[in-house]
């Protein structure tokens, strides 16, 4: 019987099975950020146990609220910093150098296929679309990452969606991501990691695909996981070509991190996308999800492009491409936060920073913030956000407020009218990504 | 290891996720005591008021994917701090459930039929369980109404909490 992707990635980093189908595997990378993590520094300094297993995997930053707002995450930021420099971590990112997590360390080269990553945050399952297992834990998985180097786990089941058929204009990978949400429930995952197959897949950029696994959680989904290929290779070539005499060669490894024909799964399942219009969600739950035909008009009061789902630039292009010449409704707040210093750099160049500035956004510094209501952009009671995020729960970015997600595209039309719109009425033409 | 009999909260829907628990707002708290006042402050549900609703409650019984959403910890410690240390449900969300493990509490999964008898027979009345991890029975009194219930958790799960968590069962074994 052949192997799915994730349980070749778990027999390679197998380190006990200290009970049933309880797995420990070894972690090859720990991410923090400073949210999750100076409880579990406390904690470790509390019962005598600082230390850290291997600081060169150790990676670090401080994404959520920075800069600080105020003198308690001020001292959030302190404690990992301290921490950071009397463990030699050496990747870590302080402010300027900072962005949001999930777009900051691929960036940067840090997630390979058939690595297993864990931290203390419940989007990690983005890394998977590299070919790598990677999971949210809680502070006390993260704890334990920190001083040994492992993780326990079920056994992963996997549930394969082979996504079929070709984009239409105007239809992303979040909107593909919105659907099948929708189609599989806010639990319709939980336990499972979801592999991500098939030719739309395949055509995606690493970008497209972070945004597909980074709501793989959205489903209740352990991971989301797409097989490297080419497009991998070519994204991790500068971090990977003294290790490889050709790309040829690189991806020839790397091959051995894709499931066997034969492998067993939990479920299959296939999506046929070329039908598929741009969604949104229309509840206080990632799957309420509804054609933004069936919500265009809906008044919004303020509009947020950013986060680890659709901060990076190839969304921030999309977004641009929606905005050019145009002005934002006088009734609409528009907020834009690259979700890095590198996408922010590229933005420049690029001239959309311009663009977003000519639009009326405020354009922010790279951070999680508004997403989940902790900073630059917490909505008032009954106020409503089109966002570019991945969580819609009541008060999510701020108590009493609602959020509709949805893709960049959208999300830059709905900014032009104050209301929900579908980005192709306002464009007339397909944005190109 | 902690006692887990107590007197019972009711729940009564699917989906209760960690924003609704606690907050991020209060995630720049670096101590668990310092959640105390605010658990399930943002949840919205008929007749739920987080003061009274939870008061004297030790155990807490819902329906399908509690705990759904963020990886914070600072949802099992929001409960912990307000003396709440099991939660009962007909399932739960991957991240909270290990958390709650990983703590030394329990999140301990029933048949949808147990749960809709709970919420049936008990709900709405002064509830009581207790619990005896080692046969892996609760029962439940509410007056002179008793139900006895059989649950089952893995003996790993039951070593971290008799453990009192997983970060000194890790340091010693890994």
């Amino acid at each position: 019987m052949g192997k799915t992707i994730t349980e070749k990635i778990f027999d390679a980093h197998r380190v006990d099975n200290p009970a049933g189908d309880i797995q420990v595997i070894r972690l090859d990378a720990v991410f923090c950020h400073e949210i999750t993590t100076p409880v579990a520094i406390n904690d470790l300094v509390a019962r005598g146990k600082d230390r850290v297993f291997d600081p060169s995997k150790i990676k670090a930053v401080i994404d959520h609220v920075t800069p600080a707002k105020d003198s308690k995450t001020a001292e959030q930021g302190k404690i990992i910093r301290d921490w950071a420099r009397r463990h030699g971590i050496k990747d870590f990112f302080d402010i300027g150098r900072n962005g949001v997590c999930h777009a900051l360390f691929p960036e940067k080269g840090f997630v390979r296929p058939g690595y297993t990553v864990i931290m203390g945050d419940s989007h990690t399952c983005t890394h998977g679309a590299f070919g790598a297992f990677a999971a949210g834990v809680g502070t006390t998985d993260l704890e334990v990452g920190i001083l040994k180097g492992v993780c326990a786990f079920k056994a992963p089941r996997t549930l394969k969606v082979e996504v079929t058929g070709s984009l239409p204009a105007g239809v992303y990978a979040k909107d593909v991501i919105l659907a099948l949400i929708g189609e599989l429930g806010v639990n319709g995952a939980t336990n499972k990691v979801i592999e991500f197959t098939g030719p739309v897949i395949e055509s995606m950029s690493m970008e497209s695909r972070m945004t597909l696994c980074n709501m793989a959680i959205e489903a209740g989904g352990t991971c989301g996981v797409c097989y490297p290929d080419a497009v991998t290779v070519d994204y991790l070539w500068p971090f990977i070509e003294k290790d490889y005499p050709s790309k040829e060669a690189a991806l020839a490894d790397y091959s051995q991190w894709i499931s066997d024909a034969d492998a067993e799964y939990d479920g299959t399942m296939t999506l046929d996308v070329s039908g598929l219009s741009p969604m949104m969600t229309f509840g206080y739950k990632p799957d309420q999800v509804k054609p933004v035909s069936e919500m265009e008009g809906t008044p919004v009061d303020q509009v947020y492009i950013g986060s680890c789902t659709n901060g990076r630039i190839e969304d921030l292009r999309v977004a641009a491409a929606v905005l050019k010449g145009g002005r934002i409704a006088d009734t609409v707040r528009g907020v834009v936060s690259p979700a890095t210093p590198e996408v922010y750099r590229m933005a420049l160049a690029e001239g959309i920073i311009q663009i977003f500035m000519d639009a009326g956004f405020c354009v922010t510094n790279p951070t999680c913030g508004a997403c989940l209501g902790m900073s630059n952009g917490v909505l008032a009671e009954g106020e409503v956000c089109a966002a570019t995020t991945n969580r819609n729960f009541n008060g999510r970015m701020g108590k009493g407020g609602m959020v509709h997600l949805m893709s960049p595209a959208t999300a830059a039309a709905t900014a032009l009218t104050g209301k929900i719109s579908n980005s192709l009425l306002y464009t007339g033409k397909e944005a190109s990504a | 290891m902690k006692s887990f009999d107590g007197k019972v909260a009711f729940l009564d829907r699917s989906d209760i996720n960690t924003d609704e628990i606690i907050p991020a707002r209060y995630l720049t708290e670096i101590t668990k005591e310092a959640l105390k006042p605010f658990l399930m402050e943002d949840l919205n549900m008929e007749g739920f008021h987080p003061a009274s609703s939870f008061a004297g409650a030790s155990v807490v019984v819902s329906r399908a994917n509690f705990g759904c959403g963020s990886s914070r910890e600072h949802a099992p410690w929001a409960f912990e701090v307000n003396g709440i240390y099991l939660v009962i449900a007909e399932s739960f969300a991957r991240i909270f459930r290990q958390n709650m493990f990983n703590c030394g509490m329990m999140a301990v999964e029933l048949p949808k039929e147990d749960i809709d008898v709970l919420f049936s027979r008990f709900s709405g009345k002064e509830t009581f369980v207790s619990v005896d991890l080692e046969k892996g029975l609760f029962v439940f009194k509410a007056g002179e109404d008793t139900l006895e219930i059989g649950f089952s958790v893995s003996e790993f799960d039951k070593s971290l909490v008799k453990a009192g968590g997983w970060v000194d069962f890790a340091d010693k074994n890994y």
